[in-house]
């Protein structure tokens, strides 16, 4: 019997690990102990999980392999920055909005797209992704080429910490529900998952909103973050960014996005004046990965404290199961 | 109409570089069900040998052009074996991957031997411009050995195709490969040929557009490689004489957006053909419909 008393213990460790694991950085943030230099890092790091753990749900989970993130992206960091920037409104509403647009767009680009499989599903988000880049590149509203600048910073490690709680434990949530069952149901065989009563069109097409839902909000923080977006930042070459940290991670592992997105941003963050040699690495990486270990590092296991300690305190990040 | 004809003739010239990456694009997805990101990188491998040859070697056109041909051929072969080959029997998405990986290390690793800067290409035929019909057509010779090498390069794929015994073998195995091996063919050596004669016409287009655009740079085959895979979606992803059509008929799309309306455009028309074709008619052009069987 499953004792809802134990159940409800362990979510209260697990948050009372979150919330000391938040204090601590705060305290280190605000006494300047971690200078900047990390703050950045560590709010980048954040950014990339809520990205990684989204395009996870669709390609790990869901099986559809969609190589247009960073369209949805730019989508909730551009619409955020409007709402901010433009007309001043608060920063919570411009999070939502984002958000809420990158996952309309979904909807969208989802609907049609879903209807092919693999490699041309790839090719097609790619496609959409770019259309999105053209779009703000010709809109003068947005700054054309070259961008929007002067986005006021409201991104700050409480808004991002608590930003990637969220959609790490609803994207966990929804994969426990019958919701994500159906989804994995669709990735294991789609046929099957068809014939089983399963309607495959809107579950591809939730999940894919929902993973694009969470992109905005990403794109969202990261405008906020860097005082500047330009079409060219969120062009392919950022979607292969976060896709190298899911297949890294392991498709259809969410803490083995979580881990893979902290270790990129760190090796991001160290090789920073070399992008070149950054991609080389990420692309070795990618290549030595699917020979040896195609599943991913994680594969589509989870890292469970429970398995591990008796109680669920010791670090957050691997608070998810 | 002047105006239109110079693009027509424009869209053509780059529409024939489109075909001859894109028939690599075609031939390689016929034959293992891949997209092969990296060819586009291939095509700027090419490229690069035939600048270094005529630049530091001072080698002519035909010379640099096979010196060219036989390193990417290398290349693309060594890059099957490597990366493609261990995978074939895993799920498609790894192999795309790999070649995702595979495109960025060609480009990234191209950046730090080359250097990331614009190389000029060098003049091996003096710009000429040809008048006819009182000059509503003129065509510069570049264009015209654009025209010729891919006219040449086309036909002899085709006698590759339908007259050799190893044409023959490419045919069957991307009918079925396992009735192929049935028969005897010895399908390893087809992929490795398959991925030579795509990798040595990238090349080609490679030199080409460098002799036409006169400048060359280590991501120079992101877009037209990109461009290439939609051609040959365009014409029917594995249908040769479909890459040919697809890719003239985008250099001339291309050509036509970019002379009429504005050239930051471009990019986003070709992903939208892209699209649209994929919803409405994702076979292609020339394509059948199959109905997928349980």
């Amino acid at each position: 019997m499953i004792k809802l008393k134990q159940i409800l213990k362990n979510r209260f460790l697990i948050f009372l690990g979150l919330l000391a694991f938040y204090g601590i950085i705060q305290i280190l943030l605000s006494t300047n102990i971690l200078n900047d230099y990390y703050e950045i890092n560590i709010v980048l790091m954040g950014i990339n999980i809520i990205l990684a753990v989204s395009l996870n749900l669709i390609n790990g989970f869901t099986g559809q392999f969609s190589l247009g993130h960073a369209g949805f992206m730019s989508i909730g960091a551009y619409t955020s920055a409007i709402i901010t920037y433009k007309l001043g409104l608060p920063f919570p509403l411009a999070l939502l909005v984002g958000g809420v647009s990158a996952g309309i767009a979904g909807i969208l680009i989802g609907i049609p797209s879903l209807r092919l499989k693999g490699d041309y599903l790839a090719i097609t988000t790619l496609g959409f992704g770019e259309i999105i880049r053209v779009i703000f590149l010709n809109t003068e509203y947005v700054g054309g080429a070259s961008g929007l600048s002067g986005i006021p910073k409201y991104t700050n490690w409480t808004w991002v910490f608590w930003m990637a709680v969220i959609t790490v434990v609803l994207i966990r949530n929804f994969i426990n529900s019958s919701y994500g069952r159906c989804c994995i149901a669709i990735r294991e065989d789609e046929t099957a998952a068809e014939s089983m009563g399963i309607n495959t069109t809107f579950y591809k097409t939730l999940a894919f909103t929902i993973g694009a839902f969470f992109a905005g909000i990403g794109g969202a923080l990261y405008a906020h973050n860097f005082y500047i977006i330009q079409p060219e930042t969120f062009n392919f070459m950022k979607s292969f960014d976060i896709l190298t940290m899911v297949v890294l991670g392991g498709l259809g592992s969410i803490t083995g996005s979580i881990l893979s997105a902290i270790f990129l941003t760190f090796v991001y963050a160290v090789l920073q004046d070399y992008a070149a040699l950054r991609m080389v690495i990420y692309s070795l990486l990618l290549i030595i990965v699917m020979l040896f270990r195609p599943e991913g590092l994680m594969g589509t296991k989870e890292f469970s404290l429970k398995k591990l300690f008796k109680k669920g305190e010791k670090s957050s990040e691997f608070t998810v199961n | 109409m002047k105006t239109f004809i110079e693009q027509l003739i424009n869209g053509l010239s780059l529409g024939s570089i489109y075909a001859l990456i894109a028939l690599g694009y075609t031939m390689v997805y016929g034959i293992m069900k891949l997209i092969n990101f990296a060819h586009g990188d291939i095509y700027m491998v090419g490229a690069f040998t035939g600048f270094f040859a005529s630049t530091y070697f001072h080698l002519g056109f035909i010379p640099s052009l096979l010196l060219a041909m036989l390193v990417s051929l290398i290349l693309g072969v060594t890059i099957e074996r490597v990366a493609y080959r261990p995978l074939r029997d895993k799920s498609k998405i790894s192999i795309l991957i790999t070649a995702i990986g595979v495109s960025l290390l060609l480009e990234n690793g191209g950046i730090i031997l080359l250097s990331p800067q614009v190389r000029t290409y060098p003049q091996i035929f003096k710009q000429h411009m040809y008048s006819f019909f009182n000059g509503i057509i003129t065509i510069s010779n570049q264009q015209i050995v654009i025209f010729v090498v891919s006219i040449i390069m086309m036909v002899g794929l085709q006698l590759i195709i339908y007259k050799t015994k190893i044409g023959k073998a490419m045919r069957a195995v991307s009918t079925d490969p396992d009735a192929a091996r049935l028969m005897g063919v010895n399908v390893d050596r087809t992929v490795s040929f398959t991925f030579a004669i795509g990798s040595a016409l990238a090349a080609v287009a490679g030199v080409l557009v460098g002799i036409y655009y006169n400048s060359i740079d280590p991501l120079m085959g992101i877009m037209p490689g990109l461009k290439a895979f939609i051609a040959a979606v365009l014409g029917g992803i594995g249908i040769i004489p479909g890459a040919m059509v697809g890719g003239l008929l985008m250099g001339v799309i291309e050509a036509l957006v970019s002379g009429y309306g504005s050239s930051l455009y471009r990019d986003g028309v070709s992903f939208a053909i892209l699209i649209i074709i994929l919803l409405i008619k994702p076979t292609g052009l020339f394509g059948k419909n199959i109905r997928e069987k349980v």
